[in-house]
């Protein structure tokens, strides 16, 4: 296994106005971990998520992906460096089907011209059935293979969970971005989406930072954590160590922990 | 089946052409009546051309006659000082309103909403100012003394090659990327789609078929006047009636309804005070009873057809 890290976030912070959402946070991940990070509601695990997507403006701090420099960069070119990411308020497109949602992902890697495309050049084809090909592989992998062609908003809850995965998987990530992917799931659900995060890390040899209130399921999957509290990341490391860990248990008592 | 469908919809199209040509020979067919089917050709180019920026890209643009009249006036001017043949005057009325999109489009379109519609309404206006006071093209007095070159087939192929480039562009992965950008901005920008570039290349390739429309316009009726009605935005507005009228997002729909609310009006010539009236009751029928629209989205084809008949024939086997 590489040892040398593949995300690096340094000093991050960001602010809204006078809120300090995310105060001076540093860690690093390394190539296919399954990480997590966890805090109480408002301690700003959605922003960092949001800051190492380019959703948000970054105040101050650096976020290196892969020995590049992404901090600041536009949300469209840091997907194309591969990292995808789901939404914590699911952002499907729904009004278009789960095939077309997914279909969009591959955008990146349409080599066909404007021009093919209007004239439905061969090569057009070719790619387009390559495309849809891809979508369907995608969707076989969260088993969801018999919903191509539903209204993507017209699906339950937790497949729509599911699709959003699929969808981001369709970028070819190196690391991939999950916020609460569990929410709103049911303890079966659950379980299977715990299995399918750890067939996504080990068959495609992918990078997982999760945010995600299930402990349950942050401590049974999980490598490393992060715990964010009030912006400030008040500890990190395996499991069990954070489960001892004072300051944690501290903010835990003192939080709104679901 | 693909292929069936199309050397059949090919067929019919030729069809209507063949037939338009036919009784017009016999005398059934009036010039006037020719009129009114190229300004049917013309405005489904318009509408059509207006759904890909409001339709399927989502953004609010009420600038269309913007580019109709930089395109009519433009081509206009070509080939009366320079006697440019007219295919090329097509080409660079459409070019030049592109060109304008383009210029347009890259500061408005990080507007949003009502904000976006505002700009595209006030470009409209300035264009429709400066030929009014710019004498090389007549000015208030209006461009007369165009030759007519436009014929029934002319925009009756325009139309069909609009309908088909952007029928082709929105199932492509670029036209994808447009419907991404119209459904969720934040999350197509996560799956790496550029939103502003779609926005901006939505937006000129509507402008650039506005200026052909445009060209084929001046081109027919060989006099363009500097009219809120002809050239402003009361004809952004008309275009966007039929846009609704048919619904966001369905060029079929808009075909359709380009065809009605440019008929109507002439079958209604008699009642042409009424008809501020009778087109705000009939989008309000709309909002009521259709509020996406007559085909809401959907697309007519032979193929749903075939599919509709084949179900109804089984429904009846059953029964
Ligand atoms: N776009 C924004 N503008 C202003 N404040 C924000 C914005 N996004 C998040 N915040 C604030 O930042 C803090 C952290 O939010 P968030 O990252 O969503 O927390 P969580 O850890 O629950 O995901 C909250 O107090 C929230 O209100
Ligand atoms: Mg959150």
């Amino acid at each position: 296994m590489a040892t040398t890290a593949e995300l690096m976030v340094d000093n991050l912070c960001v602010q809204f106005g006078g809120l300090k959402a995310v105060d001076q946070v540093c860690f690093s991940l390394k190539p296919q971990t399954l990480a997590g990070l966890i805090g109480p509601n408002g301690a700003g695990k959605t922003t960092v998520f949001n800051a190492l997507t380019g959703l948000c403006p970054v105040s101050s701090g650096q976020i290196s992906f892969c020995e590049k420099q992404l901090t600041n960069e536009p949300p469209h070119t840091i997907a194309r460096h591969g990292i995808a990411r789901t939404f914590q308020n699911i952002r499907l497109f729904n009004n278009l089907t789960v095939l077309d949602n997914l279909r969009i992902a591959y955008h990146q890697n349409r080599q066909y011209s404007l021009l093919c495309g209007i004239f439905r050049s061969p090569r057009f084809k070719r790619e387009e059935a390559q495309i849809t090909a891809k979508a369907r592989e995608a969707l076989d992998l969260v088993g969801l293979a018999d919903k191509s062609e539903h209204i993507a908003g017209s699906l339950p809850y937790g497949e729509q969970r599911r699709v959003e995965i699929a969808r981001a998987l369709m970028l070819s990530p190196k690391l991939l971005l999950l916020d609460e992917p569990a929410a709103g799931m049911n303890p079966q659900e659950t379980q299977t989406l715990l299995e399918l995060i750890r067939k996504l890390r080990d068959e495609l040899k992918i990078t997982v930072l999760l945010i995600e209130h299930d402990m349950k399921l942050v401590m049974n999957l999980c490598e490393e954590l992060f715990v964010l509290d009030y912006g400030h990341l008040i500890a990190k490391g395996d499991p069990k160590s954070i489960q001892s860990n004072e300051r944690v248990v501290e903010a835990y008592l003192g939080g709104s922990w679901a | 089946m693909n292929k069936l469908t199309s050397l059949i919809s090919g067929a019919i199209l030729l069809f209507i052409y063949l037939l338009v040509q036919l009784l017009e020979r016999q005398g059934i067919l009036l010039a006037y009546h020719v009129q009114i089917l190229s300004l049917c050709c013309i405005n489904i180019i318009l509408v059509v051309s207006l759904n890909l920026i409001n339709g399927f890209t989502g953004q609010f643009s009420i600038g269309h006659a913007g580019f109709f009249a930089i395109g009519a006036y433009a081509s206009a001017y070509l080939t009366v000082t320079w006697q440019v043949p007219f295919i090329f005057a097509i080409i660079c009325g459409g070019i030049l309103a592109g060109i304008a999109g383009l210029a347009v489009g890259l500061p408005a379109l990080r507007l949003r909403g009502d904000y976006l519609a505002i700009a595209t309404l006030g470009f409209g206006e300035i264009i429709r100012v400066i030929i009014l006071n710019t004498d090389a093209v007549g000015g208030a007095r209006g461009f007369s003394g165009i030759p007519k070159y436009t014929t029934f087939g002319l925009a009756y192929l325009t139309a069909i090659i609009t309908v088909v480039v952007i029928r082709n562009f929105v199932n492509s992965d670029y036209g994808r990327a447009c419907l991404a950008v119209r459904e969720d901005e934040i999350a197509a920008e996560s799956l790496g789609v550029n939103s502003t570039y779609f926005k901006v290349l939505a937006f000129t390739i509507g402008a650039f078929f506005a200026g052909a429309a445009g060209t084929l316009f001046s081109h027919y009726l060989q006099y363009m006047a500097p009219t809120p009605s002809q050239i402003g935005f009361v004809k952004s507005i008309d275009i966007l009636i039929m846009l609704v009228l048919g619904g966001l997002g369905s060029i079929t729909g808009s075909v359709i309804a380009a065809i009605v609310l440019t008929v109507i009006p002439e079958l209604l010539r008699g009642f042409a005070e009424y008809r501020m009236i009778i087109y705000p009751i009939l989008l309000i029928l709309v909002m009521l009873y259709r509020p996406s629209g007559l085909l809401a989205g959907q697309e007519f084809s032979l193929a749903s057809l075939a599919q509709l008949f084949k179900g109804a024939k089984a429904h009846g086997n059953h029964s």
